[in-house]
């Protein structure tokens, strides 16, 4: 059958066409192979950069290092919102060796079950977390330990040491350390840092590879913020606003302490506040069947009633219809005036809140008595246009501009549907709403010489590495009443405080302005009140402006009863604390205007 | 056969020995190199694993060709018939009981796995070096082609059903030698020609396909992955673009031996078929390229031997190994390099397989053996 196989002579014949083709094979095949090299060259030359780049977006896996965030200072330094480090405890299947021995001291060093441990070190998982906020200690201990698989990272959380303090105003932080309410917010930008990167380049299963190239970004802490508050005086006014809402059964009841020059703000209470280092929790117990849901009582306990709520000012915003026709010239101190316990505007008869009237009386005795006719007067004076120029002057349309977040506005009539009657409530204070911000601030600006100064909280920001400072800087309105018509209302005020309506704020050794208020809430049906009370020291040259709300009082709710001596109280104890110091000596009285 | 033998001066090529050598020990450091880290998760921190397989399976081979190569190799001529017989009883029942992995029937076991298509390989190059040399000048003529194309194409096809890429190898094979040994010029080059406008026109030809019913659309989609992987990146565009990852970040020089981050995984089986795109990462294009032509220094050598054999049958069996060898190759990098749509084909000598390294050292021990029968004059 294979004979062929044996016969040689055949072949050799054919051998030299056959080697022909032999080498027409071989010549093909070396040129497909170097045509595949120049495709290889193609590849990996020209196309390299494209490959490469996608490989290594492949490969590369980050891995966030958080910053720490900025601290909160007061403005004598003392820390009052800080950084704590706490730990994440986790484990990794892969790298454990010794299962028995991570369950059981994982269990025994953060006291879990051991069945729950178990289950997560038995999962098949890149990782699981064991356990988060992990007080340090405890995590160092279980980090000595140095069991195989068991990672202990280390992260920040906001801790705030005085807890309750000023927490409308602070605000607190979330889970990624992001400000939810308050300065934290505010501040955000500046308090947050930049985090850091750790880039490592993983397997296909996402396993981060050893000894890999890792590149490291480092993170940048956030900077310092240093705000105007001062811790003591913070203290004493939630200490006071808190003796205050206790003893008048009160819902609320607000502090704000500025400094009326710059608009430095040094305290700003609304009691109740809650605890910021658990702001979940909420600080009064809901009310049984109540249809809130939880969230809408967590907000209404976050609210900060002094800039996101508006109420009607009530007598205390007599000081701008005061100022308003001092500076127009349509009044002057000594203008007499009457008031038979009511005044009729137009077809309405507006009551006195003295039914049987104050009788003759000057201009400055009206704002003494806190005269409603003498104020309606000088309203209509002025009548709605010059009224309404003086009101936008004094910056009462817009928002103050605090650098807190949700300030709310003024709610005021629309000038061309304001007749006379609308006038004659605004000249008092009612009919239209301000927040209590609002009010200090203009009332400030009154009697500082006429700088509408905007109130606020943040100095200075400081990187963490102490090189950058930035110090922020806030605008400030010149003139809008003149030197002379605030001289004068300073000294208004001070008889107000002196001999008026506002006496129990009077505090021996010092010049003390004020004025009080009982704003009706709306429905006025309800018969529920506000009381407040506007208080300034020194009379003559300010450093210091108080307001005080009393919401819904039970009882006596006039402002001059129960808010005036809360402020005389605070200013007994801040002021000598402020470097104001008591002359001794008599209450001074002025002596170049004849109040009685 | 006429004189005294025995004092005649044999060739053996060394040179083709010391590049089996060289490559076979190459592969078994890029294993190394692909696998250790899957296997290392595979199989309990055992990273050698298929490193260390592959060394005994071409130990073993290497054993086996040294053998063949001092043996005459006109003797094992005669079972040809019988390999033909071997070979489709064997494609029968493993496309009937063969080990079903992702979907296709490659593996036989009886006793130990293999892949039968190799020894297919082997026969198809034996059978046709037997039949060629029997109907000499025929092989231009009807009755030789048809008797060539009978040997050929329905192996070729049985084989291709489960493995494709196989399939287009043994019928190249098939293809060459019948080249080698024909006087005609035209029909070769016709076949040729139409193969390379096909693969041009590949994307309208397969919607043609597919629209009447002949292609299916996995198929298809094959193609359109090829044309451009970048579109297809989670599906059937994975490997290929994890290969061109490999390849395109390796540069110039490579990363490095053991360096390559594709291995990691990310290239599935690496030590497999996408080889030498790892040998692309860690090496660079230096590597690649030095790696191609050590192929095309086999390639030379065979031709050598092939060009000096004794006596066309000879010639024949260097040829087929030869043709073998080459497409393997050009179609492995061109596959790798998306030159053309993916199709699962192992780098000779590189590539993990056991099968695959046995049989390669068989067909080495053939070729070694028409260079032994070479008689050098003096």
């Amino acid at each position: 059958m294979y004979q062929w196989l044996s016969g040689g002579v055949e072949m050799n014949r054919n051998q030299s066409y056959h080697r022909g083709r032999i080498g027409i094979v071989c010549l093909i095949s070396g040129l497909l192979m170097t045509g595949l090299t120049g495709r290889l060259g193609y590849l990996m030359i020209f196309r390299s950069e494209h490959y490469s780049q996608m490989a290594e977006a492949l490969h590369q896996r980050e891995r966030t290092i958080k910053a720490a965030r900025g601290r909160i200072l007061d403005r004598n330094g003392t820390v009052i919102a800080d950084n704590r480090t706490v730990c994440t405890i986790s484990v990794i299947h892969n790298q454990i060796t010794d299962k028995e021995q991570v369950i059981r001291v994982l269990s025994e060093a953060l006291g879990l079950s051991q069945e729950n441990v178990r289950k997560k070190v038995e999962k098949y998982s890149a990782r699981e977390i064991v356990a988060t906020n992990v007080d340090k200690e405890l995590g160092d201990q279980v980090r000595n330990y140095r069991l195989n698989g068991v990672k202990v990272d280390e992260d920040y959380k906001r801790y705030y040491p005085y807890g309750s303090l000023a927490s409308k105003v602070l605000g607190f932080t979330g889970g990624d350390n992001q400000g939810i309410i308050g300065l934290e917010v505010k501040y955000e930008s500046w308090l947050k840092g930049q985090n850091g990167l750790i880039l490592t380049q993983a397997d296909a299963a996402g396993v981060e590879i050893d000894n890999a190239f890792e590149d490291r970004v480092e993170p940048v802490a956030g900077a310092d913020l240093t705000i105007s508050l001062d811790v003591n005086i913070q203290t004493y006014a939630q200490q006071a606003a808190l003796k205050v809402m206790e003893e008048k059964g009160a819902k609320r009841v607000s502090v704000i302490v500025m400094n009326p020059q710059d608009g430095q703000i040094l305290a700003m209470v609304n009691v109740p506040e809650f605890d910021l280092n658990h702001p979940f929790d909420l600080n009064v117990e809901p009310e049984e069947g109540a249809a809130a849901t939880r969230q809408d009582l967590l907000n209404q306990m976050w609210r900060n009633p002094s800039i996101n709520d508006t109420y009607e000012p009530g007598s205390t915003f007599k000081i701008i219809t005061a100022a308003a026709g001092l500076e127009e010239g349509v009044v002057r101190l000594e203008d007499t005036f009457s008031c038979p316990g009511f005044r009729i505007v137009e077809d309405r008869k507006i009551r006195c809140h003295k039914v049987g009237g104050h009788g003759s009386e000057t201009f400055l005795q009206g704002a003494m008595n806190s005269c409603n006719p003498v104020f309606i007067d000088v309203g209509q004076r002025l009548g709605v246009d010059r009224y309404y120029h003086y009101f936008s002057q004094f910056g009462l349309l817009g928002k103050t501009g605090i650098d807190l977040p949700g300030e709310a506005s003024t709610i005021m009539h629309k000038k061309e549907n304001m007749g006379l009657v609308e006038l004659a409530t605004v000249s008092f204070g009612q009919s239209f709403q301000i927040t209590p911000l609002q009010l200090i601030t203009t009332a400030s600006s009154i009697v500082n010489g006429g700088n509408r100064v905007t109130p606020h909280f943040g100095i200075q920001a400081v990187s963490a590495d102490e090189t950058a400072i930035h110090k922020f800087s806030y605008p400030v309105r010149e003139g809008i009443v003149s030197e002379e018509t605030s001289s004068t209302m300073r000294g208004i005020l001070e008889h107000v405080v002196a001999e008026g309506s506002g006496k129990k704020a009077s505090l021996d050794g010092y010049r003390i302005g004020g004025k009080t208020a009982t704003s009706e809430k709306l429905p006025r049906s309800l018969k529920k009140y506000i009381s407040s009370f506007l208080g300034f020291a020194p009379a003559d040259d300010p450093e210091v402006i108080a307001l005080i709300t009393i919401d819904e009082p039970v009882g006596i709710y006039y402002g001059g009863t129960i808010a005036a001596p809360v402020i005389a109280d605070l200013f007994a104890t801040i002021l000598p604390y402020m470097g104001i110091e008591a002359e001794k000596g008599t209450v001074h009285t002025m002596a170049n205007h004849s109040a009685d | 056969m006429p004189g005294p033998k025995k004092k005649v001066r044999r060739f053996y090529d060394y040179s083709l020995l010391f590049v089996i050598v060289f490559l076979t020990i190459f592969g078994l450091v890029m294993i190394y190199s692909a696998s250790s880290y899957t296997a290392q998760i595979k199989f309990k921190g055992n990273s050698a694993y298929f490193m260390t397989r592959q060394g005994m399976i071409a130990l073993g081979g290497f054993v086996i060709m040294v053998i063949i190569s001092k043996m005459d190799y006109h003797w094992y001529a005669r079972f040809s018939g019988l390999a033909i017989l071997v070979s489709w009883v064997l494609m029968i029942a493993v496309s009937i009981i063969g080990e079903e992995v992702n979907g296709k029937k490659r593996w036989l076991k009886i006793g130990v796995k293999f892949q039968p298509t190799e020894l297919v390989k082997i026969t198809v190059i034996i059978a046709m070096a037997a039949l060629i040399t029997r109907i000499g000048k025929d092989v231009d003529r009807p009755a030789g082609i048809v008797r060539a194309v009978l040997i050929t194409l329905p192996l070729a096809g049985i084989v291709a059903m489960n493995n494709l890429s196989s399939g287009i190898i043994i019928a190249g094979i098939g293809f060459v030698m019948m080249f080698v040994a024909s006087k005609r010029k035209l029909p070769y080059a016709l076949c040729v020609l139409s193969a390379v406008l096909v693969m041009a026109f590949a994307g309208p030809i397969g919607n043609g396909l597919e629209a009447i019913g002949l292609l299916k659309p996995y198929q298809l989609s094959r193609i359109h992955v090829w044309l451009d992987p970048e579109a297809y990146p989670d599906t059937g565009g994975f490997q290929v673009l994890q290969g061109l990852y490999a390849i395109g970040s390796g540069g110039l020089f490579g990363k490095g031996l053991g360096e390559s981050i594709q291995k990691l995984g990310f290239v599935p089986e690496a030590q497999n078929d996408m080889i030498f795109s790892i040998i692309c990462e860690e090496l660079g294009l230096f590597g690649a390229i030095l790696v191609i032509y050590i192929f095309v220094f086999m390639i030379y050598r065979f031709m050598l031997i092939a060009s000096n054999a004794p006596d066309l049958f000879g010639a024949l069996i260097v040829v087929g190994v030869m043709a073998h060898i080459a497409i393997q190759v050009v179609l492995n990098i061109a596959v790798v390099t998306n030159t053309i749509p993916n199709t699962g084909i192992t780098l000779p000598f590189i590539s993990y397989g056991g099968t695959s390294v046995l049989f390669l050292m068989v067909e080495m021990g053939m070729v070694l053996s028409v260079s032994n029968q070479i008689k050098l004059e003096k």
